[in-house]
């Protein structure tokens, strides 16, 4: 079974869009409204930060954006699909396919090999190991060697695991490259280098997402979307 | 090249935390050891009483009808009350309808006071027809007697008593003046017969019928008419013979069938087993329990890596499908380990509980190993489902908050 998707044929259609979007956590001390009738567009292609303090509501944003997460109330579109009307297995899948996650932790198997976990989305994704040497490839373009791909997470740099995740990230071609916070745990210099990687991955034409609180980051996207209680501020 | 990620991740989760999944899998090493050795000892003793049983079950004991329908299973009443024996013609009619399915032959029994030198104790006395004497029994010392002061008697009875090859033994109670007395000697000590129902002559007298109906009269009413099968399924044909030749009016003699006896203690056997693979059973809901405790704890260890795999786009199902992996290899692997070394501590087993190997390698008794590591990775299954289920249905994001 082969689980693709097909949002890419529709080249019009932006990645995000969000209208009127809302969340709300119910607490036994009173609902939080943690996304405040926000709406948000993105194109395809773009390079954007989305910042904004702690507490803003800018990990609950990136959790609908994700797909790990539905709004309370609003319309959020994924590559045009309603992810309000999804089925867990869809939104699932809708991970797996349309949107490449790098995460502040790297967030790797750790009882997976580098190499192995590069190739893990594209096991679930066509039921079968890679024999395109498309995983190679990737690891290669990201600067991880051979020999550096047999290790474990744990026996990685930082910097070297974020690299691994990137790989991994770009496997099945995603959309949406969703980056959260992506040279929080890393150097200056590493995180200069991730920086790099992800603005040439753009000038490449992906669409990149960044999450971040750091303004010097924010600072090398084209477009900045800035939160604050739920609301965009500009 | 096809290759399960899911799988190769469970293996490798199990690899990684070696020793703790080793320590929950010897539970059901032990589990399936206990229960499949029980079972195995059960079934061997089983068919070890069965074969024993059966050289003695291929008698089908005649005794007059008491009315009360009573009598002992086991042919030792003893008592001939006057009116209660198995006449002549009686005893020619269950020859005619059962002559043709085996050895028929009567029997007179009683129980007296004997003395033997100064010591006085009662035993059991038969009385035979000399022709039954030379197919029946089998002397392993001297000679069946020919007089009437001549008797042979079982190995069991010479032994406790003492008694040689020329021993005398006096019949009948002194004491009471109107019992005759009789002295006889042993010419003859049989050789050991075992259980049996139509005759137990380990532990008795035996005289010739002359011997007998001199003392005790009587000549012609046996306490009872044996029929020896040919065959042990003829049983039941022979039974339906006899009585339909003699209790067609009225229930003269009562049949008993000594494959009925068999066929209750075999089942008491089983029931035996049962009972005791119910209480081997109770080590598995011990490894149950550190199963499930070794999944639980996986999967708590593991809420990160969860959180990872569901935000990647792994399934709920593959999730779960991940974790039962785990369940179920713990469960293989104890299993066929434990079914290796039961196979092992069966066979010790049933040789000390049960005497004999000789069955063990037979279907009835080897299918306990397949049986156990059955119920042994079952439990491993079900113990896993509720960590595997907890496991699929976290939430990614909070999943993924936690260290």
């Amino acid at each position: 079974m082969n689980r693709s998707s097909d949002g890419r044929t529709m080249t019009t259609v932006p990645v995000i869009e969000m209208a009127d979007v809302s969340k709300i956590y119910p607490l036994p001390s009173g609902d939080v409204l943690a996304l405040d009738h926000l709406s948000i567009r993105i194109e395809r292609g773009e390079f954007v930060a989305i910042m904004g303090p702690s507490g803003s509501g800018k990990s609950t944003l990136l959790n609908q954006i994700g797909g790990l997460d539905v709004p309370t109330s609003g319309i959020l579109r994924i590559t045009g699909r309603n992810i309000r009307k999804m089925s867990d297995d869809s939104l699932t899948d809708l991970r797996l396919n349309t949107i490449g996650y790098i995460f502040q932790k790297f967030n790797l198997i750790p009882l997976l090999s580098a190499y192995e976990n590069v190739e893990y989305p594209y096991i679930l994704k066509h039921r079968c190991n890679d024999t395109t040497g498309r995983v190679s490839k990737l690891l290669a373009d990201v600067g991880i060697n051979k020999r550096m791909a047999k290790h474990k997470p744990a026996e990685l740099s930082g910097g070297q695991q974020q690299r691994v995740a990137i790989a991994r990230a770009l496997i099945n071609d995603p959309d949406i490259l969703l980056c959260d916070e992506p040279t929080g745990n890393l150097d200056t210099k590493t995180g200069a280098q991730i920086m790099a990687m992800l603005t040439a991955l753009h000038d490449q034409g992906r669409t990149v997402i960044i999450v971040t609180h750091d303004p010097s980051i924010g600072a090398q996207a084209e477009r900045t979307i800035r939160i604050k209680d739920g609301k965009v501020e500009s | 090249m096809k290759k399960d990620i899911i799988l190769q991740i469970s293996v490798r989760s199990i690899r990684l935390n070696f020793l703790r999944s080793l320590l929950a899998a010897i539970g059901i090493v032990i589990g399936v050891v206990a229960i499949s050795s029980m079972g195995m000892m059960g079934a061997n003793m089983t068919m070890s009483v069965t074969e024993e049983l059966s050289a003695m079950a291929n008698v089908l004991v005649v005794k007059p009808d008491s009315g009360g329908g009573g009598g002992g299973m086991m042919g030792g009443g003893g008592s001939s009350s006057d009116d209660d024996y198995i006449d002549k013609d009686q005893f020619d009619d269950i020859e005619r309808a059962a002559g043709k399915y085996g050895n028929v032959y009567p029997l007179y029994q009683e129980s007296d006071t004997i003395k033997i030198g100064d010591e006085e104790r009662r035993a059991t006395i038969y009385g035979m027809r000399d022709e039954d004497m030379a197919t029946i029994l089998t002397v392993a010392n001297g000679t069946l007697p020919q007089t009437s002061n001549a008797v042979v008697v079982g190995p069991t009875f010479a032994e406790n008593n003492d008694l040689t090859i020329g021993s005398r033994i006096t019949i009948g109670d002194e004491d009471d003046e109107e019992a005759i007395i009789q002295k006889v000697r042993v010419v003859g000590i049989l050789e050991e017969k075992g259980m049996s129902m139509d005759l137990n002559s380990d532990n008795a007298i035996i005289m010739t019928e002359k011997a007998y109906t001199g003392l005790y009269g009587g000549e012609g009413e046996y306490d009872q008419v044996n029929v020896i099968l040919y065959d042990i399924d003829d049983a039941d044909t022979a039974t339906e013979a006899i009585e339909d030749q003699l209790n067609r009016k009225e229930d003269e003699v009562q049949v008993q069938d000594s494959s009925r006896m068999m066929e209750s203690i075999t089942s008491t056997v089983s029931t035996l087993t049962t009972f005791v693979m119910a209480i081997a059973g109770i080590s598995l809901l011990v490894a149950a329990t550190s199963i499930f405790n070794v999944m639980m704890m996986s999967v708590t260890e593991r809420i990160r890596e969860i959180g990872i795999l569901r935000s990647i786009g792994t399934r709920k199902s593959e999730v779960l499908r991940m974790f039962i992996y785990e369940a179920v290899i713990l469960g293989l692997v104890g299993a066929i380990i434990g079914a290796i070394m039961s196979v092992i501590l069966g066979w010790l087993v049933v040789l000390a509980m049960v005497g004999t190997t000789k069955y063990f390698f037979t279907f009835a008794s080897l299918i306990y190993v397949p049986v156990s590591m059955a119920i042994g990775i079952v439990i491993c299954i079900v113990s896993g489902v509720y960590p595997a289920w907890r496991a699929a249905n976290l939430d990614p994001i909070e999943a993924l908050r936690s260290d």
